[in-house]
């Protein structure tokens, strides 16, 4: 009967490889416990982002609780006039001209960090654009082929090409250097994994407390068990 | 059975022990049962505090605020409304605001801060109804008094302190929320004086 | 004092109500086969989970929204404005899987050790019939999210419905309510995930332990530890005592009394399950995209259908039998006689002898194929469909009906290895 055990525990690795391919994304090496960097993150998403993308499940005053900015500061900072902390983050592009200007209407991201594999998608895909004159705002995107927006970073990142090979050529003419703009989008990427499940950061730190408190409980009941096995044989 | 004898100490002490922090175990499993049902994080903002322009007010003008869901009355009170409070106190309940229906900044002759201004719920201590003003003809209601409310549920009436009068079946004065004057004009509801 | 008060209490309920009595008949002075091994945890794990989501069920009702237009939102606001919300949420979805894992290996051991024999049919038939409602409270509980992979998950099982000759269509129709998966279902599939079949699966348990207890728990060995009365010399019997009504009609040997030595030893396998359970729960919630898929995320889209479309990962063996086959309705009466073998499972084997362990050497690898094969189809349900994967899903759907076959045969005249009277150690 071990047997059975072994043989299906066995064939489980192939469910791990079943879950991977698909594009290559690099690898954010973003970190939750960063505040500094959600801070940025936030900051750039409201810059940049929230004109057309909105995050529509996310409170502010949650936002600024988690991210460590006061609420006096993040009213005035990010709040438009009449709105209230407890506000969802939301924009008022009109659904129905969105998607007559872009063909679709921007979507949410509240959730693109756990729709899309992760920080690393958000990370790649901001770092991925290329000219592509075939398309409507002469842009295209290396994990989000036809992507259907602007490359609304080009001012910072500069353009990049693609060359023969496929291979996307440095960006030139941007206010940023590369360093600079892999940060903002490992920012922008944090940001991201963050708002998708605020929870995280807790849902772990209470894992470890309940996995020490089963620990504990499974040695006394083990203990236990066998105390009282000691009647039978 | 066992050729070895049983240690009944050792049994009863782990069996104890297990109990004890299975026990806390399932307290700990109902710590997010019984949490979840606190005010969640959208209840939290729609009771959010409230804040007001009370600049534009009229004096004997009251407006309507919704705060929590509940309505709350905000008049200006002219020069002798608030000279009148002092003239029927001996037909109300509760004239010196013993009972506690106000925060402790609010608990003097007129009921609120600043004395021009009446914060109080529009809820009706009797059964929660919402008391209508009557401004200058409450003198049919109450014979020498010109201005007060009057709940049309059961005719409960108070004064321009939201103070009860006597012989109505509502117990208790109506009720001063938290509230506050960050600036002059405004009037912020559900933050108390000298909180934040 | 307080323990006369008690007594006096008990014995007050016990003229009215049994309870004492049922103490001792199920748990207290149970005889239970003295050689459970870990196959034998799954049984009381499966009650746990099925607790586990009853509770955590209610409590997530309490701040769903089951409409088209609120649900996916409802979910989020649980997940971020509920305090503990995400908790509770994630206690289910991770619960919904652990119960299929449980519930399979349940059914693996029964496989093992031929529990579903004689005189187990009607045992085997309420776990069947427990193991069907399972499914499809698993299958309507996952529209609830109301994410994209909820509603085309949905669109492609009730579509199967439309492979029945000439009512397909209307079939169809009648099940969602609407021409397209809209509130209507979701409302439906609501009532019936958080009342209907809740019910009815509480009620199927209850009777499953009910016939379980009526003829007795089976054991690694397939070796009854109830012998005719008189059978068995005194100085033999087992020394514990057990309730009067299994030792009025039988001599009890190698047994022990549930509660307290399976009580103990299924809390020790609480414990341990837990830990395993919580780490997923606490740390992979998504259990690597298979216990909460991805396109999950984004809200329901009747006009985008998301890249793959794959089941639950518990759904796995069914959809492959049914995928792999071209023709519609023909994969569909596969995906169904999928399980109705299971529920003749007991016709199917013709052999006496219970436990692999004194079974033919042709059992064993009959045994082991099957589990190979349910896993293979299981695996393969999650991939997209191509050649290579549709060859292998041929051959281990073979492999699953094969084993049914196969064992309607040998099991007549099976070489068996001779069975001992006696539970040994």
């Amino acid at each position: 009967m071990k047997k059975f055990i072994l043989v299906i525990f066995a064939l489980l690795p192939m469910l791990a490889l079943a879950s991977g391919g698909g594009v290559h994304l690099d690898k954010a090496g973003n970190d939750l416990t960063d505040k500094e960097s959600l801070k940025r993150g936030f900051d750039s998403y409201v810059s940049y982002c929230l004109g057309c993308h909105q995050l529509q499940y996310q409170r502010y005053n949650r936002t600024f609780a988690d991210l460590g900015i006061s609420e006096e500061e993040g009213m005035a900072k990010y709040l438009l006039n009449g709105q209230k902390p407890g506000d969802h983050i939301t924009n008022a592009m009109p659904a129905k001209d969105a998607a007559k200007w872009f063909g679709t209407a921007p979507p949410d991201l509240t959730l693109e960090a756990r729709l899309k594999p992760g920080a690393d998608y958000i990370y790649t895909y901001l770092r991925s654009f290329y000219l592509d004159s075939e398309r409507p705002f002469g842009v295209n995107n290396k994990v989000f082929s036809d992507v259907g927006m602007p490359h609304v970073l080009q001012g910072l990142q500069g353009v990049r090409g693609i060359d023969e090979h496929g291979n996307l050529t440095p960006a030139v003419g941007g206010s940023m250097t590369e360093e600079e703009y892999d940060v903002f989008s490992r920012d922008l990427a944090n940001f991201l994994e963050y708002v998708g499940e605020p929870s995280k950061l807790e849902r772990e730190s209470m894992g470890y407390w309940v996995l020490g408190f089963l620990f504990i409980f499974f040695i006394l009941s083990y203990l236990l068990k066998k105390e009282y096995w000691r009647d039978i044989h | 059975m066992s050729n070895a004898p049983v240690n009944n100490g050792r049994r009863r002490f782990l069996t104890a022990a297990t109990a004890v922090v299975g026990g806390v175990g399932v307290a700990g499993v109902a710590v997010p049962f019984i949490g979840s049902w606190n005010p969640s994080a959208r209840a939290k903002a729609a009771g959010a505090p409230v804040e007001v322009n009370v600049g534009k007010i009229q004096p004997g003008q009251l407006i309507r605020a919704a705060w929590r869901g509940k309505p709350v009355y905000v008049v200006r009170r002219s020069d002798k409304m608030l000279a009148d409070l002092a003239k029927h106190t001996d037909q109300l309940k509760d004239p010196e605001s013993l009972e506690e229906q106000q925060p402790v900044y609010a608990t003097n002759a007129h009921r609120s801060i600043k004395p021009e201004f009446m914060v109080a719920l529009g809820v009706c201590t009797h059964l929660g109804c919402a008391p209508t003003y009557h401004k200058g003809d409450f003198g049919e209601k109450v014979e020498g008094v010109v201005n007060g409310f009057y709940c049309p549920c059961h005719g409960s009436m108070f004064d321009m302190a939201g103070r009860v009068f006597q012989s109505v079946p509502a117990p208790l004065n109506l009720v001063v929320p938290e509230h506050s004057f960050p600036t002059a004009d405004t009037l912020l509801i559900g933050v108390g004086q000298g909180e934040v | 004092m307080l323990v006369k008060l008690f007594t006096d209490f008990m014995g007050w309920i016990d003229k009215r109500l049994p309870v004492t009595d049922a103490w001792n008949k199920h748990l207290a002075q149970y005889p239970a086969p003295k050689n459970f091994n870990f196959w034998y945890f799954f049984g009381s794990l499966a009650m746990l989970v099925l607790v586990n989501q009853i509770v955590t069920g209610i409590w997530l009702t309490m701040n769903y929204e089951p409409s088209g237009e609120g649900a996916f939102a409802s979910i989020e606001y649980i997940m971020r404005d509920v305090d503990y919300g995400w908790l509770l949420r994630y206690m289910h979805s991770t619960g919904a899987s652990a119960f299929f894992i449980v519930v399979y290996m349940h059914m693996m051991r029964g496989l093992m050790y031929g529990s579903y024999q004689k005189p187990r049919e009607l045992l085997w038939i309420f776990g069947m019939l427990i193991f069907l409602v399972l499914m499809a409270e698993a299958f309507m509980g996952y529209l609830l999210p109301w994410g994209n992979m909820s509603y085309w998950g949905a669109q492609v099982i009730i579509s199967l419905f439309g492979a029945v000759p000439i009512i397909g269509d209307d079939l169809t129709l009648w099940i969602r309510g609407d021409y397209v998966i809209s509130g209507a279902t979701l409302n439906r599939f609501f009532a019936l995930h958080v009342i209907a079949l809740p019910l009815v699966l509480v009620i199927l348990v209850f009777l499953h332990i009910l016939a379980l207890h009526e003829v007795g728990s089976n054991n690694p060995e397939g070796i009854d530890v109830k012998k005719p009365k008189g059978s068995i010399k005194p100085e033999e019997l087992s020394k514990f005592k057990f309730h009067k009504q299994y030792t009025d009609k039988y001599d009890i040997v190698d047994a022990i009394p549930f509660h307290p030595y399976y009580s103990v030893k299924d809390i020790m396998g609480v414990a341990g399950f837990l830990i395993v359970f919580c780490w997923v729960m606490f740390f992979a919630p998504e259990g690597g995209g298979y216990f909460m898929e991805a396109p999950n995320f984004e809200p329901a889209n009747g006009l985008k259908t998301p890249e793959h479309i794959a089941p639950v990962w518990y759904f796995g063996p069914f959809y492959t039998i049914l995928r792999i086959i071209p023709d519609k309705l023909l994969g569909a009466i596969c995906m169904f006689s999928a399980i109705i073998v299971l529920f003749l499972l007991p016709w199917f084997d013709r052999g006496v002898v219970k436990s692999m362990k004194y079974r033919s050497t042709a059992h064993l690898v009959n045994l082991i194929q099957f589990a190979i094969c349910f896993v293979v189809l299981g695996v393969l349900g999650t991939l997209p469909a191509t050649p290579v994967y549709n060859l292998i899903g041929t051959v281990a759907t073979f492999g699953y009906f094969g084993f049914f076959v196969a064992l309607w045969f040998y099991s007549k005249n099976e070489k068996t290895k001779p069975v001992p009277e006696r539970i040994s150690g």
